[in-house]
C-alpha cells in the first residue's frame, strides 16, 4: 500500500484520498453509520466567527455573540488560548469545518473524529434522535436569522433586543426534559368527554343520594373563586418547568413576534440540550474512533511514520489529564475520561480481569467489543453512561478521589478515593456531576393569581440546600417580570419538606 | 461527501453583532473614551492606533446555584489523601481549585475591548454638531440626489417598470388586434361542428380563417421590445451648507507650556470633529501675537513662535478673509478662540468694535476658551477674570451667540469642548 500523502502540505485531492480511505475503516471495520459530510474549509478568522455564533454557520444578531467574539479574539490574538482544529455542527448533511493552517495529518485526524466520530455519535445516540431534528436545523436557523432581523427592521433593535436580553436569561430554563404528551385533537377531547358523560350516566345510582351529608348548593361557605382558579390553573397546565415554553404561550402582554422569538430560542436551547447532556461520551467516541482510524492507516501503511508520530502528539496533548493540584487543572477533561472509558470497554470486552467480570459480567469478555461500543453510544448519556461504565481500573487510573463541600463547615472532607470501598461512591458521584437535571437549578412556574392581580409564582426547589446566587437571581427575575408584566415571585423551597426557606421569597412587583 | 472552500467568503460576519455590543456599552465606553483622552498626548489623539477601552458589566444573568449548602467534587490525580481526610478550606471562603473549577464560567465580565480609530471618534463626537447651521445654497454639483423623471425607453434591468411595460404591451396588442385564446378556441370548436355536420364551404372559410388568426397570433408578440419603459432617474444637485471654521490661537509670550499645551489639544478635538463630521467645512487657521496672520494647519499645530499681545489683529484678520472669501449671506461661520486672556488695555476699544461690529453679527456661534494654570490651593478655585474674559463677558447679551468657557487642565478640554458643541436635545 502506497502512501496517501507526503509532507504536511495538503490539497483538496489529498483531503478526498483521505477521506475515502478514512470511509472504508470507518464504515467497514468500525461499522459506524454516518450522515453524509460536508467538509468546509475556513480561516482562522472564520473559526473566531464561528466561536462567536455558538459554533453555529448562521445565527441571529445579538450582542451578546458581540462579547464573545471580542473575548475570544483577544484570548487568540495574545495566545492564552488556541482554536479548534474543527467545529461540527449536527446536522443533514452534517457539516465540519476544518481549518486552511492545519496540517495534513491534522485534517486526516479531524475527518476521523469530526467527519466519523462525532457523525455517527449524532446520527445515533439515543438523545439526539429524540430531541434534534438533524435534517432540519440549517433551515431553521435560516429563517430564525431571517425572522430576527425583519423584526430589527419593523420594531428597532432595541425591541428586539430586551427579548433576547430576557429569553437569554432563561435559557436554561427553557428546555424540555421529558417528551411531552401528544395533544389531543378536538375529536378525540369531544369523544373523551362523552365517553366519561356515559361512564358517570352508567354508574350513576339514586341510591347515593339518599346518603345524609352536606348539601353543596346550599353551603353558602362554599369557596367558589378557588375552584375557579384551579379550572384556570388547570387550563394552562400548571406547574410548567420550561419557562420559555410557558410566556411563548401563556403570557399576557407579548406580541406575536415576541412570542415567535422566545420560540426560536427555546428551540435553539433545546437543540443543544443533548450536547451539553453528552460532552464526556460525544468526545470519548469521537476520540476513540479518529485513534482507531488513525492507527489502522498507519498499520496499513497509508500514512508515514512521522505522520503518526505527529498524531500521537496532538492526540496525546488532546487525552490529557492534569492533576486537581497542578495550574493548568481546570476540571476534568472530557476527551481523557471518555476515551479512557471506551478503551477500557474495549478491554473489558476482549481481556477481562476477575475484577471485571465481577463488575460487568454482562459484556466481560463477550468478544465484540465494536458491537458493544456502538451499542454504548447509541443508548446512554453522560451521567447514565458514568454510573454504568465506570470501571474501578479507570477510577485507579485517574486517582479519583471525592470531596465533600458543607458550606458552613471550615473544611473539606475526602469522602470516598479509588479503593474497595470507594469505587462506587465515586461513580455515582462523577455521575452526577454530569447529570444537567442537577446542575442546572429547579424552577418551575407553580401559580398564576388569574382571577387577582395576576401574580405568577415560581417556585425553586432544593434539593442540596444549594439557593440561588443572589445577585444573579434578582437579575434574573427582572427578565421574568419584563416577560409576564404583571407582578412575579420567586419562593425558594426545601425540596424535601416543601417549606419556604428563610428569606426565601422574592417578589417583584 | 463534499469539499467546500469557504476560505473567499465575506468576513467579519460578526461586525453586526459588535455594533449591537458597542451600541450597548455606549455610556460605559464614551466615559472610557473622555478618560483616556485626557491621559493621552496631543499627538497621540489623531494616531491610528487601536483604543483599549476596560469594560465591565455586560453581564448576562441567569437562574445559578450559589456556593452554599453541600457541593460533591471528584477530582484526579489523588496521591496523598485517604477516606476521612480533613482539608482546610484555602482563605478566601471558596472551595479552592475545586470551587474554581465548579464555578468556571460563572465569573463576572470583565475585560479590556479594542476600539478601532473610526469606532472611538464615532463615539467621541457622537452628539455634537455645529450649531444654528441654517444657511444652505446651491453649490457646485457634487452633492446631488437621484430623483425620478419619467420614463426612457433604455435603462438597466432593475429598473424596468413592470406596470408601465405591461400596460403598453396592451395597448398595443389591443390596437394591433392580435387574436385572444378565446377566439381561437371558438373558432376550432366552429370548425369541429362544420366538419362533423359535413359543411364542406363553411370548412374551408373557417380553415382559412383560422390559418389567418394564427399569422397574427405569430406576427403580432405579446410584449414587444417597443413596449419596454424603464423608470429614469435625473441628478439633480441639492442645497448644502456651507460653513467656515475660524480658529484664533494666541501664541504670545504670556501663553506658558501648558496653556499653548491645553489650547493646541482643543484645537486638535476640535479639527478633528470638523473633519470627521462635515465634509465641507473649510477650517481658517489664525494664529496671533502682537500681529495676527493666516497660516496652514501644520504651522498652526507645530510652530513655536512668541511674541506680544493684540487680539484685536486676530479679529481684524478674521474680518478681512470673511470680506474678501466668506461673505456671511451665503457661509455659516464659526469662530473658536483660545487664550490666556492676556491683552493689552488699550485694545480694549478696538476688539469691543471689531466684535461687535463685524465678527458677531456675521457669524453663527463664536466661542472662546480660556486656558489658564491649574489653580492653586491659596486660590480656592476663585476665578481671576482676565482683559479679554472681562472684555467679552460685557458682550454677554440674550441673543448673541458667544460663549466663553474655562480650562485648566487637559481633563477638562473634552468636557468644554463636547458642552461648547453639544447637540440641543429637542425635549
Amino acid at each position: 500500500m502506497s502512501l496517501l500523502y507526503q509532507g504536511s502540505e495538503w490539497n483538496f485531492d489529498t483531503l478526498k484520498r483521505v477521506y475515502d480511505t478514512v470511509e472504508e475503516i470507518a464504515l467497514g471495520e468500525l461499522g459506524l453509520e454516518v450522515y453524509p459530510t460536508q467538509i468546509e474549509v475556513i480561516t482562522a478568522e472564520q473559526m473566531l466567527d464561528a466561536y462567536a455564533s455558538v459554533g453555529l454557520p448562521l445565527m441571529y444578531r445579538h450582542w451578546s455573540f458581540g462579547k464573545h467574539f471580542v473575548r475570544n479574539e483577544a484570548l487568540y490574538r495574545t495566545g492564552q488560548q488556541g482554536l479548534a482544529y474543527e467545529i461540527v455542527i449536527n446536522s443533514d448533511p452534517c457539516i465540519c469545518y476544518v481549518m486552511e493552517e492545519n496540517s495534513m495529518t491534522m485534517q486526516a485526524l479531524v475527518i476521523a473524529h469530526a467527519a466519523f466520530g462525532h457523525n455517527h455519535f449524532f446520527r445515533n445516540n439515543q438523545v439526539f434522535r429524540q430531541w434534534t431534528d438533524a435534517k432540519g436545523i440549517l433551515d431553521y436557523l435560516a429563517f430564525a436569522r431571517d425572522f430576527v432581523a425583519r423584526c430589527e427592521e419593523r420594531h428597532g433593535i432595541e425591541a428586539v433586543e430586551r427579548v433576547l436580553d430576557a429569553a437569554h436569561a432563561l435559557q436554561t430554563q427553557g428546555v424540555n426534559r421529558y417528551a411531552r404528551r401528544p395533544k389531543r385533537s378536538l375529536v378525540e377531547e369531544l369523544a373523551r368527554k362523552d365517553e366519561r358523560r356515559s361512564y358517570v350516566e352508567a354508574m350513576w345510582n339514586p341510591l347515593w343520594t339518599t346518603v345524609p351529608g352536606r348539601d353543596r348548593k346550599a353551603d353558602p361557605k362554599t369557596p367558589e373563586a378557588p375552584q375557579a382558579d384551579l379550572e384556570g390553573q388547570r387550563q394552562i397546565e400548571l406547574p410548567e418547568e420550561n419557562l420559555l415554553y410557558f410566556f411563548e404561550k401563556h403570557s399576557p402582554s407579548l406580541a406575536g413576534w415576541q412570542r415567535e422569538i422566545l420560540r426560536i430560542v427555546r428551540v435553539m436551547s433545546q437543540y443543544f440540550y443533548p450536547q451539553r447532556q453528552t460532552k464526556v461520551m460525544n468526545e470519548g467516541c469521537a476520540t476513540y474512533v479518529h485513534y482507531r482510524i488513525m492507527t489502522r492507516l498507519h498499520e496499513l501503511g497509508r500514512i508515514s511514520d512521522g505522520a503518526y508520530l505527529e498524531f500521537l502528539h496532538s492526540h496525546t496533548s488532546v487525552i490529557s489529564q492534569p492533576d486537581f493540584n497542578s495550574p493548568r487543572y481546570s476540571g476534568i477533561n472530557p476527551y481523557a475520561l471518555g476515551f479512557a472509558m471506551m478503551q477500557d470497554i474495549e478491554r473489558i470486552c476482549s481481556e477481562p480481569t476477575a475484577e471485571d467480570r465481577a463488575w460487568f459480567p454482562d459484556i466481560a469478555g463477550n468478544g465484540r467489543p465494536m458491537a458493544t461500543l456502538r451499542e454504548v453510544w447509541a443508548e446512554f448519556r453522560d451521567e447514565s453512561f458514568i454510573l454504568q461504565f465506570l470501571s474501578p481500573k479507570v477510577i485507579r487510573d485517574f486517582r479519583l478521589m471525592h470531596l465533600t463541600d458543607e458550606a458552613d463547615l471550615p473544611h473539606l472532607e475526602v469522602t470516598a478515593i479509588h479503593d474497595e470501598q470507594g469505587y462506587r461512591a465515586i461513580r455515582a458521584a462523577l455521575a452526577a456531576e454530569y447529570e444537567c437535571a442537577r446542575l442546572d437549578p429547579e424552577i418551575q412556574v407553580v401559580a398564576v393569581d388569574l382571577p387577582g392581580d395576576r401574580r405568577l409564582t415560581l417556585e425553586h426547589r432544593i434539593h442540596d440546600g444549594r439557593r440561588l446566587d443572589p445577585a444573579t437571581r434578582d437579575r434574573t427575575l427582572a427578565y421574568v417580570r419584563a416577560l409576564w408584566d404583571y407582578p412575579v415571585s420567586l419562593k425558594e423551597t426545601d425540596a424535601r419538606t416543601g417549606t419556604i426557606l428563610p428569606n426565601g421569597e422574592t417578589d417583584l412587583d | 461527501m463534499n469539499i467546500i472552500d469557504r476560505r473567499l467568503n465575506p468576513k467579519g460576519k460578526s461586525l453586526p453583532n459588535r455594533q449591537r455590543l458597542l451600541r450597548r456599552l455606549k455610556a460605559e465606553v464614551q466615559e472610557a473614551v473622555a478618560q483616556s483622552i485626557a491621559g493621552r498626548r496631543i499627538t497621540e489623539v489623531d494616531s491610528r492606533k487601536p483604543v483599549p477601552v476596560p469594560v465591565h458589566g455586560i453581564a448576562e444573568p441567569s437562574f445559578r446555584k450559589g456556593n452554599d449548602g453541600r457541593r460533591d467534587f471528584v477530582l484526579p490525580g489523588n496521591r496523598k489523601f485517604v477516606k476521612g481526610d480533613i482539608i482546610p478550606k484555602p482563605p478566601g471562603g471558596e472551595g479552592g481549585s475545586a470551587g474554581e473549577a465548579a464555578d468556571s464560567g460563572d465569573g463576572e465580565d470583565d475585560f479590556t475591548f479594542s476600539l478601532s480609530r473610526e469606532e472611538f471618534l464615532d463615539i467621541f463626537f457622537d452628539d455634537m454638531e455645529l450649531p444654528d447651521m441654517v444657511k444652505r445654497r446651491l453649490k457646485e454639483t457634487n452633492a446631488a440626489q437621484p430623483a425620478r423623471a419619467g420614463y426612457s425607453i433604455a435603462g438597466s434591468p432593475q429598473a424596468l417598470d413592470v406596470l408601465r411595460t405591461m400596460r403598453n404591451g396592451l395597448a398595443r396588442r389591443l390596437a394591433l388586434r392580435r387574436p385572444r385564446q378565446s377566439d381561437m378556441d371558438d373558432l376550432l370548436r366552429r370548425l369541429d361542428e362544420a366538419e362533423a355536420s359535413g359543411e364542406g364551404a363553411t370548412v374551408s372559410r373557417l380553415t382559412e380563417e383560422m390559418e389567418t388568426l394564427r399569422r397574427r397570433l405569430r406576427l403580432i408578440p405579446w410584449i414587444d421590445p417597443v413596449d419596454i419603459r424603464y423608470r429614469r432617474f435625473e441628478y439633480r444637485p441639492v442645497p448644502i451648507a456651507q460653513a467656515v471654521m475660524f480658529c484664533l490661537m494666541d501664541v504670545s509670550g504670556s501663553m506658558n507650556e501648558h496653556m499653548k499645551d491645553l489650547a493646541k489639544r482643543f484645537f486638535m478635538l476640535l479639527y478633528l470633529f470638523l473633519t470627521r463630521r462635515y465634509r465641507a467645512v473649510d477650517i481658517v487657521f489664525i494664529r496671533h501675537t502682537h500681529e495676527a496672520q493666516e497660516v496652514d494647519e501644520d504651522t498652526f499645530f507645530h510652530s513655536r513662535e512668541t511674541g506680544g499681545t493684540v487680539v484685536s489683529t486676530a479679529l481684524d484678520e478674521m474680518n478681512g478673509i470673511i470680506a474678501r472669501r466668506y461673505p456671511p449671506d451665503s457661509w455659516n461661520i464659526y469662530v473658536a478662540q483660545a487664550s490666556d486672556g492676556d491683552n493689552m488695555a488699550s485694545d480694549r476699544g478696538r476688539v469691543e468694535t471689531a466684535m461687535t461690529e463685524n465678527a458677531l453679527p456675521a457669524c453663527q456661534y463664536f466661542a472662546y476658551l480660556e486656558v489658564d494654570d491649574p489653580p492653586r490651593d491659596s486660590w480656592d478655585g476663585r476665578h481671576f477674570k482676565s482683559e479679554l474674559w472681562r472684555t467679552y463677558e460685557k458682550l454677554l447679551l440674550p441673543g448673541v451667540p458667544l460663549a466663553l468657557r474655562r480650562a485648566t487642565s487637559p481633563g477638562q478640554i473634552f468636557g468644554v469642548l463636547h458642552d461648547l458643541f453639544a447637540r440641543e436635545r429637542a425635549d
